[in-house]
């Protein structure tokens, strides 16, 4: 009888600490997504261009959509970031897959000093350096107008440095795997295209879609590299300028708006249909790192 | 038994493993707390001693590779000695061909760059340049010419690459040598030296790293390290906007950049001051960033994948979801909804909590709630990665842990205190120095939220204003982007910021306990 008493109220309990659960969980999804739910609505708002107070608009319409790709210049900016995030993506990813191979699974004797080399260049603030890449890349003739070319090769030629997940998930592959290869008679650059890589498709995949998702919201170094004209810049930068100043906010806040959605919803849709790849990454590899 | 119990236990004195747990709870946290300052002073000692072995072993080594060349020198044959001279021939006349040609073309580039450019510049360096670009007086002509003067920013640039291109050679020269001393032996020993093809052979084996790092650290040697160095360099000049290098020249001034970052206080230009609130406020920005985003992200990931919770997938899916959104459209647009005539507002006035425009929350324009509001929103951008990475570590905490924990009558707190907790911290520890050294440089979150602002007056310096939530790399962009262009100054902030982190990263690297061994996963 005592028992059956105690074992209603531990029943009790846990329904009780799930109901606190799911309150919580519902509350939160809620705070999460209400932002989006709001630059949604407002994305559709014909009435006034500048910001209210109120979230459902009185008249629903594609205005801005339309004004968006016909009065600004965002087809370039949404062009220029696509030809950035492609090149980007594949160029990083076999940079970044030949660093952190190379680190996880070869031993040499520079190996340490390399690691602990790129562990004090991470300490620098990377704006640093773009000081002089700028003034390069200006002599070279690759900012403002022409600046896909040079975003793209400073955001690939450091990108080396990013190696840390990728190696976290390398580490987790059993070694035994590459002797039993070695054993066999490959090379070692065969046990890295027979054997690890096709076990390592999720942080392969996990690597092209960070790489590519880099550039949609890059705004610093794209900032400084293309301030000046509206043909070089990125979604991120012309998008922020469209609101940057109180007057060009009260033009465009709603052309901003669907700008947002624009951009967001292809690179949503990527990261759902990869999602699960994502989190095979960052829980395989960003904790070991 | 008693006596045993009365035993004199001191949290000041080391306490071995036993007597430490027989300390209460308070005491055992205070022994903690107490015993990590206490280890501070040996840090800073162990490092003095550490940072002396290097130099000493620095000197050890070049006194050693010097011994070795001229051994090298003396017992090595003909073709050895021709090779300190003409790099590669020792190679080439041992049919090496490839490896000596490689060496040769090294040597005569090198001789060749430095007969046409490299002397030149290096002859400028001392001065970065005396004469200046613009029109002169020309007597004889009777008219004003142009003359073309030096470059200070291209004095520096190719002055520093040639230094670089020296070192390089000298490095170079040194392999040419041991090469020498390499084929002998072998050659003596009765082996046969490798061709060139098998040289080629092995870049896909044995020097398989070679072949796949040379592409990536290229492009950080070129576009990291160089640029660093550079500015590091600018740190020690007066490169600004009014010296540009080509109108008016830039020179040396030693460390008085460091001088005035820590002097300067006029009521104009009040430098130090505004460094050491934005220091301040960065590194207080960087804990508090740092661990509430931990602890919730922590938090709700424990919620979802609790027992007895349904619909995992669709919980986790909605926070993810928020992340897939580039950071820069929801940062904007929620600093807009924070903003005076934002969302929030509208909905406090139609709920009936203002009235009117004279109680509209202006969180923006004070200093507190505006970094009250940076930190929320933070939590806000950075919950589902840390959600995602706390999943992962709790699925991999053994469940007969927690069933042999509640069979003992531990309770959730308990079993979240003794269990979860440490393994997590252990797992993540270095996660959490990473991502606290991300937030000291968090551009995004802060320029796209606040801007740096508001604007404080007190924060006001030559190089331009500053706000309550700049951190220093905000300012840092803000200096270089501003009118005067302080590239010397962004310089020197620069390297403030590389040592604040530096310095953090090796305290918490070595007095801190669970510096994992990197081995211990494979």
């Amino acid at each position: 009888m005592d028992k059956k008493k105690q074992h209603m109220g531990m029943k009790a309990k846990t329904r009780l600490s799930n109901g606190i659960i799911y309150t919580a969980l519902t509350i939160i999804s809620i705070i999460w997504l209400f932002p989006f739910f709001c630059l949604v609505c407002e994305s559709f708002r014909c009435e006034s261009t500048y910001q209210v107070e109120y979230i459902i608009p009185q008249k629903w319409g594609f205005d801005n959509y339309i004004n968006l790709f016909t009065k600004t210049d965002f087809p370039i900016w949404f062009k220029n970031t696509f030809i950035i995030a492609l090149f980007v993506s594949v160029l990083q990813t076999i940079i970044v897959l030949c660093m952190s191979y190379t680190l996880s699974r070869l031993r040499f004797k520079s190996r340490k000093p390399l690691m602990n080399l790129m562990l004090i260049l991470g300490m620098f603030p990377g704006f640093l350096s773009l000081i002089l890449l700028y003034k390069l890349l200006s002599s070279w003739g690759m900012t403002n107008a022409n600046s896909i070319p040079g975003l793209i090769l400073v955001y690939v030629a450091s990108s080396g440095m990013g190696y840390y997940v990728s190696k976290g998930y390398f580490d987790t592959i059993p070694r035994s795997l590459d002797e039993a290869a070695r054993v066999d008679g490959c090379t070692r650059a065969q046990v890295l295209t027979k054997v690890i890589l096709p076990l390592a498709k999720p942080i392969v995949i996990y690597t092209i879609l960070t790489a590519f998702m880099g550039p949609w919201g890059d705004f610093m170094l794209a900032n400084y590299v293309a301030h000046a004209t509206s043909a070089g810049m990125n979604v991120a930068v012309g998008l922020q300028n469209m609101i940057g100043t109180s007057s060009s906010m009260a033009a465009n806040y709603t052309m901003f708006c669907a700008g947002g959605v624009i951009v967001a919803i292809p690179i949503t849709i990527l990261f759902m249909a990869l999602q699960k790849y994502y989190v095979e990454g960052v829980t395989g590899g960003a904790v070991k790192g | 038994m008693t006596e045993y119990n009365n035993k004199n236990i001191s949290i000041f004195s080391d306490l071995n493993d036993l007597d430490y747990l027989r300390l209460s709870k308070l005491q055992a946290i205070g022994y903690d707390v107490v015993h990590f300052f206490k280890k501070i002073p040996t840090f800073f000692v162990n490092l003095f001693k550490a940072a002396i072995a290097i130099i000493k072993g620095f000197f050890v080594k070049i006194k050693d590779e010097c011994v070795d060349i001229v051994t090298t020198f003396t017992n090595g044959d003909w073709k050895t000695k021709v090779s300190y001279l003409v790099m590669g021939f020792g190679s080439i006349a041992r049919g090496q061909i490839l490896r000596g040609l490689l060496f040769l073309v090294f040597e005569i580039v090198f001789i060749v760059y430095m007969a046409v450019a490299g002397f030149y510049w290096l002859g400028k360096y001392s001065t970065l340049g005396t004469l200046k670009s613009g029109s002169v007086y020309d007597p004889i002509l009777d008219t004003y010419v142009r003359v073309e003067g030096d470059n200070s920013f291209k004095i520096l640039l190719y002055g520093t690459l040639t230094i670089l291109f020296i070192i390089a050679f000298i490095y170079t020269w040194r392999l040419n040598v041991k090469q020498n001393r390499i084929a002998e032996s072998i050659l003596k020993s009765g082996k046969k030296l490798k061709s060139g093809k098998e040289d080629l052979q092995s870049m896909m084996d044995d020097e398989f790293h070679k072949t796949l790092l040379a592409l990536p650290v290229f492009g950080i040697f070129t576009f990291t390290v160089f640029p660093i160095i550079f500015m590091i360099l600018v740190a020690f000049t007066n490169y600004d906007a009014a010296h540009d290098g080509y109108s008016n020249l830039f020179t040396w001034v030693g460390l008085s950049n460091f001088n005035s970052l820590f002097s300067i206080n006029t009521g104009t230009d009040n430098l130090s001051f505004a460094f050491g609130e934005i220091l301040s406020w960065t590194l207080m920005w960087a804990v508090l960033a740092t661990f509430t985003n931990y602890f919730l992200g922590m938090l709700v990931a424990i919620m979802i994948n609790k027992k007895g919770i349904k619909f995992k997938k669709m919980w986790r899916g909605i926070l993810v979801l928020t992340s897939a959104v580039p950071q820069f459209i929801s940062l904007l647009y929620v600093s807009k909804m924070f903003a005076v005539n934002g969302v929030l507002n509208g909905i406090l006035v139609k709920w009936g909590i203002i009235h009117d425009l004279s109680e509209y929350l202006r969180l923006w324009e004070s200093p507190t709630t505006a970094r009250i509001m940076v930190v929320l929103i933070n939590v806000w951008i950075g919950i589902p990665y840390l959600m995602l990475i706390a999943t992962g570590i709790l699925m991999n905490i053994p469940t007969d842990l927690y069933e042999s924990a509640s069979v003992d009558g531990a309770n959730t707190w308990q079993q979240y205190t003794k269990i979860t907790l440490p393994y997590m911290l252990f797992v993540t520890g270095p996660y959490l120095l990473t991502s606290f050294i991300g937030n000291i440089n968090n551009f995004n979150v802060i320029f796209l939220l606040s801007g740096g602002g508001p604007t404080n007056p007190k924060l006001l310096t030559s190089a331009g204003a500053a706000g309550d939530t700049d951190l220093l790399i905000t300012w840092l962009f803000k200096i270089v982007n501003g009118a005067g262009s302080k590239y010397y100054l962004a310089s020197v902030i620069g390297i403030m910021i590389f040592v604040v982190v530096a310095s953090l990263s090796l305290i918490v690297y070595n007095v801190m306990p669970s510096t994992r061994n990197e081995e211990d996963y494979s």
